[in-house]
């Protein structure tokens, strides 16, 4: 039953309706593929087979996404399961609410399944910057799966989860989609509840689907898209479907090529998957058309200018008190904060909150917040003006294959501006996915290259069908092999 | 744009992070370069520039002012580190004057 692993979750659900076998033969075919796998990739920080299995065994198969295992960021809070961020400031801390993603994934017949593996808090771009343990690209365990949602991409790549959720602050859906071969979609600002994704920088994150097929990740976003109460930045759109546009050609797509995009500092081999990809299409009837998004070069100060501003006062809400460590016999109040802040908290935690602080405080807030905020405003511009010409925009997920576990650790401003591609999507609220779009070879070992489309804020649905109508010409193969 | 005189020491107490010496010298030089970079945005002219808070505004979200059920009280004070008589127990505030 272990191939049942290879399978989408449109091809799992086919099966589930045809009788062909059940939820919990998926469930457990996971467990077998799960076990073989993971002590080599390191994907789940913890899984509970047992809680699975009876819900499967409880699944309505008819429903949008019933009977199938979804796994779960840690740092997506589930009622009664872990939710550690990746940190030891949360160890032992147990999620007392469903956050809205995973109450809708339930309420479509989704099983929320296991706790994956992410940089602490979602700062970092290779998932080593967790507190419990490294997660390995399923194609080269040498190297890094990318981050911050690395054990989510993982995980779909070496068939450990059909389908799994993640979060995207600065491209931490779309960069591991990337570096393990997979699709990922980080949907626009508003589109999705955050409310039960612990905060990271607030104005920014959104959480999205990874899958083996862009069909799927549309059924996922169909579950969780939607107005919520509780997330006042949530917006009320009618209903949609996001499945609608899929299946189609290129014809008529004006597709835009960002020059900002193509210029030095790029891996050659990547880049030239990419100009590939883009001929393909061409192919496929798209009219490609170069645009300019001039302020790309401001995107990644203005980035970790804000986002770590917003998570510097997000994270002041660790404080040992209510959840989480608290440092032993503190002497006064003061005490307690700071030991428990430093011994709960990572390096790369740690430096964020310093920087944001510091760009906040008295004195610099004008000359470092208010002006990146400033900038901001001329990046969302930019997208407005190349999206008055086109439909979508098509670029490089990332700069660079995976590269080496260890190889960056201790530069956090190059390991920072290998973000350049994906950054300014969040800064701007538009959507983005990743798709797989060519192999390299390194060392004797195939590395993926992901191809980027970026949608017009809301558009979801025409970007999900441009990038199916890729994938079926360019990524197939890629998603269909185990690496 | 002002030139980058951060101590990191001093940001770290006002974010109360009691940082090692080890770290307090690794993140000065860190940090350091992560502003020497940021001051590229010095460059622009930003002269009638409106900041930009969120992607998309949404302004007056209000909800109504009624009673809602909160979360299970033993499952949050399960999570507290000290909790006493369906209290969070917490480090001594007061000092005796």
């Amino acid at each position: 039953m272990s191939d049942l692993t290879k399978l989408t979750v449109t091809e799992l659900q086919a099966g589930f309706r045809n009788g062909d076998f059940t939820p919990a033969d998926a469930v457990r075919a996971l467990e077998a593929s799960i076990q073989e796998t993971d002590t080599d990739v390191g994907a789940y920080l913890a899984r509970d087979f047992g809680s699975a299995l009876a819900a499967a065994e409880q699944a309505d198969v008819s429903l949008p996404l019933g009977g199938v295992p979804i796994g779960v960021k840690d740092v997506i809070n589930a009622l009664g399961e872990q939710c550690t961020c990746g940190s030891k400031i949360l160890v032992g801390y147990k999620a007392p609410y469903d956050a809205t993603a995973i109450r809708k994934l339930r309420a479509a017949g989704a099983i929320p399944f296991g706790r994956l593996n992410m940089d602490e808090f979602a700062m970092g771009s290779s998932t080593e910057n967790s507190a419990y343990q490294l997660t390995r690209n399923p194609w080269d365990i040498t190297r890094i799966p990318g981050g911050s949602s690395g054990g989510s991409a993982a995980a779909v790549a070496a068939r450990e989860a059909f389908a799994t959720l993640g979060s995207d602050t600065g491209g931490s859906i779309r960069q591991p989609a990337a570096l393990c071969g997979v699709v990922g979609l980080k949907p626009s600002y508003g589109r999705v509840s955050r409310y039960g994704l612990v905060a990271f920088a607030s104005s920014l994150d959104q959480i999205g689907p990874f899958a083996r097929s862009t069909r799927d990740c549309a059924t996922i976003l169909n579950a969780l898209a939607g107005k919520d109460p509780h997330d006042s930045t949530s917006l009320d759109l009618p209903a949609e479907d996001f499945t609608s546009r899929l299946g189609r050609d290129l014809k008529g797509v004006r597709l835009g090529i960002p020059k900002e995009y193509f210029v030095g500092g790029m891996d050659a081999r990547v880049r030239e998957k990419v100009e590939g990809a883009i001929k393909m299409c061409e192919g496929l009837g798209a009219e490609l058309v170069e645009v300019s998004l001039p302020h790309t070069e401001y995107a990644v100060g203005v980035y970790y200018i804000i986002a770590t501003a917003e998570a510097s006062a997000n994270l002041a809400r660790f404080d040992g008190v209510r959840y989480g460590h608290r440092a032993k016999n503190p002497a006064d109040l003061l005490d307690h904060y700071k030991r428990t802040r430093e011994e709960g908290f990572g390096s790369e935690v740690k430096r964020r909150i310093i920087l944001g602080t510091y760009v906040l405080s008295s004195g610099y807030y004008d000359a470092y917040y208010l002006r990146a905020q400033k900038v901001r405003t001329l990046i969302r511009r930019d997208f407005t003006d190349a999206f008055g010409k086109v439909d979508a925009l098509v670029c490089p997920t990332s700069p660079d294959l995976a590269f080496k576990i260890g190889e960056r650790v201790n530069d956090p401003l190059r390991m920072y501006l290998a973000d350049i591609f994906t950054i300014a999507a969040n800064l701007a609220g538009i959507c983005g996915i990743s798709v797989p779009c060519g192999l390299v070879e390194e060392e004797g070992r195939d590395l993926p290259v992901g191809l980027q489309f970026l949608g017009k804020p809301l558009d979801e649905s025409r970007l999900l069908g441009i990038a199916d109508a890729y994938e079926q010409a360019g990524s197939k193969e890629i998603l269909a092999r185990v690496p | 744009m002002s030139s980058p005189n951060l101590d990191v020491r001093d940001v770290a107490r006002l974010a109360r992070i009691e940082l090692t010496d080890q770290e307090a010298e690794t993140f000065q030089s860190q940090l350091g370069s992560v502003l020497e970079y940021v001051e590229q945005l010095g460059q622009l002219d930003l002269q009638g520039v409106e900041p930009t808070a969120h992607a998309n505004p949404v302004f007056n979200v209000f909800r109504e002012d009624a009673v809602k059920p909160g979360l299970e009280r033993q499952a949050v004070l399960a999570n507290a580190p000290h909790a006493a008589n369906n209290l969070v127990v917490v480090t001594k505030v007061i000092e005796p004057s």
